[in-house]
């Protein structure tokens, strides 16, 4: 008796849940599905859910015009560029932080958490100076420096608090052992660490492919990443819904993916230790 | 000897990021705020002198300030209100126990990794357009005029698609919340016959109180920065001009840099508000 109850409740749980989920990816759905009309069925009046006539003629026609695979690769380099720099940089300072800590190291962290509570558009101006003084506004390395910086404070953050569940214990057992300095890193800490590492990488890929006020003052037409490339949609042209989904779906997809792995390093990365 | 040596070791290897963030903050920080003391106008005649606290009496005196001041007040208060009453609700759903939770969660975080500009652009145009929109089909369907969405509404469209991107962050950090609560604390209440909003109240809310704040606090200050959904919407027309939106219209569209910069001074001042309440909290969960 008890468990039908609950089987009841359950269902009712699941079934509310899952409207309640589709209804918040919806937007998302319809435009994918958007992506694989022509034109005329995606402005059609009623809406046509499923049964259009699937075509890749968007994409086809997306990637012609606008030669879309070199905004995709801005993304990349920027993406992918700013993380590894953030990472390089911030691995030592937050294994120092971590390990060989001071009465400072506190301080330190949190001076360095309130630099990326800076508002943008605060330092707007003098950004684009400098930028143009040393030559690099829309250019790759330009954004590549600027959104390893905005980020530099989750990553070193993140590491810091990934470095700190590694236990003390170990790395005396391993000096007891007479591990020298070397390889205590190579052989005991590395292993511990790289699932931690590998985790900010991929919260800070996410947060630098997304990032949208640098990438749209900073660039123009030569660096532009996919933010941008999006952007340029804003000026409607004729019939374009099914070509904006084609993009779009384009522009979300990788980080969409990279995503639904990420949930818990989200809540890490994001409310810096606060939240458990 | 060797801690003395491990210690200078450590600086060392701490010396990169904090020499780099240290630059980042106080190199642009001092140019904003030596512009924000002169008239400057790059396309008109450049560097015009010093002009005291003239700038910041004319940011707050111009027309477009109050406008812009209770923009950004009912966007930010609005996304917040919606995020943080939802968020508490779906967290909570989604940790009862159901079939294809993983799923569930997965569509419902979703939102928050599109790029700023496409979940923009796509609210604006399928689902907000006046004439071709999902919400024009479906005021139609039921016989209604509809609506020019951005104009006509412009502050609830910019609320709706802003609250559409950040109700997956209050949501997946509520529900990492509400999963550390105690769930025999909860049994025993419900042995003890306390109705469902009571134990709500009275156990659920009250341990959900700091993984709120904190979303509180954090949203706030990304919210106060919302720059690209205004950018690709309404370009800060209808009344959506935020104090981020109008000082980057000063700088950058009117170059009106030393006008600008003193209201990226006041930018800077309200965001440190907000941040030394969060930073409070985070550092007395560093000493624990």
């Amino acid at each position: 008796m008890a468990r039908s109850v609950t089987n009841q409740r359950k269902a009712l749980n699941t079934a509310l849940a899952w409207a309640v989920g589709l209804l918040i990816f919806f937007p998302i759905l319809w435009t994918i599905l958007t992506s694989f009309k022509t034109e005329a069925q995606a402005i059609a009046s009623p809406p046509i859910f499923l049964n259009f006539d699937w075509t890749l003629e968007n994409y086809a026609v997306v990637q012609e015009r606008s030669n879309y695979m070199r905004f995709l690769w801005n993304s990349v380099i920027i993406a992918g560029g700013s993380t590894l720099l953030g990472v390089i940089i911030a691995v030592p300072a937050a294994w120092s932080m971590a390990f060989v800590p001071s009465r400072r190291t506190k301080d330190i962290l949190m001076w360095m958490l309130s630099t990326k509570m800076l508002p943008a558009v605060g330092v707007l101006y003098p950004i684009y100076l400098i930028f143009i003084r040393l030559g690099i506004l829309d250019t790759r390395i330009g954004l590549v420096v600027v959104i390893m910086l905005i980020n530099l404070p989750i990553i070193v953050w993140m590491l810091y608090t990934y470095f700190k569940e590694i236990p003390g214990e170990i790395l005396e057992a391993a000096r007891m052992d007479g591990a020298t300095l070397k390889e205590e890193i190579i052989y005991v800490l590395t292993p511990m660490a790289v699932p931690g590492i590998a985790s900010t990488i991929l919260l800070n890929i996410i947060l630098a492919w997304n990032e949208a006020f640098w990438t749209l003052n900073l660039t123009a037409a030569k660096a532009a990443p996919l933010t941008a490339f999006i952007a340029s949609y804003s000026s409607p042209e004729g019939l374009f819904y099914a070509k904006l989904s084609a993009a779009s779906t384009m522009a979300i997809a990788p980080i969409l993916i990279l995503g639904w792995f990420s949930q818990k390093q989200l809540v890490r990365g994001l409310t810096f230790g606060a939240v458990k | 000897m060797a801690t003395q040596h491990s210690r200078s070791a450590a600086r060392l290897m701490m010396a990169p990021a904090v020499i780099l963030l240290l630059g980042w903050m106080l190199v642009p920080l001092t140019m904003t705020l030596i512009f924000s003391f002169k008239k400057y106008l790059p396309l008109r005649g450049g560097d015009l002198g010093w002009v005291g606290f003239e700038n910041y009496a004319r940011f707050v005196s111009s027309s477009a300030f109050w406008p812009a001041v209770s923009a950004t007040l009912i966007i930010v208060g609005g996304v917040l209100v919606i995020t943080l009453v939802f968020g508490v609700l779906l967290a909570i759903l989604l940790d009862q126990p159901m079939w294809g939770q993983g799923i569930v969660r997965i569509l419902v975080i979703a939102p928050f990794f599109v790029m700023p500009t496409v979940s923009a652009l796509v609210w604006k145009n399928i689902f907000m357009d006046p004439v071709n929109g999902l919400f024009a089909h479906l005021w139609k369907f039921f016989g209604a005029e509809p609506l020019e969405w951005l104009s006509q509404a412009s502050l609830q469209s910019i609320i709706l698609i802003v609250s559409w991107q950040w109700l997956p962050f209050a949501t997946l950090i509520l529900l990492t919340a509400i999963q550390s609560l105690d769930s025999e604390q909860l049994e025993a209440a419900e042995m003890d016959g306390a109705p469902v909003l009571k134990r709500f109240w009275f156990i659920v809310l009250p341990h959900l109180s700091r993984a709120m704040t904190v979303v509180l606090l954090i949203q706030t200050i990304f919210l106060l920065g919302i720059f690209a959904e205004i950018f690709v919407t309404t370009q800060g027309a209808f009344g959506t001009r935020t104090l981020t939106y109008l000082i980057y219209q000063r700088v950058l569209e009117s170059q009106n840099v030393g006008l600008g910069s003193a209201g990226g001074v006041y930018a800077i001042i309200l965001a440190n508000i907000v941040a030394i309440f969060l930073m409070r909290i985070v550092g007395k969960n560093l000493d624990a």
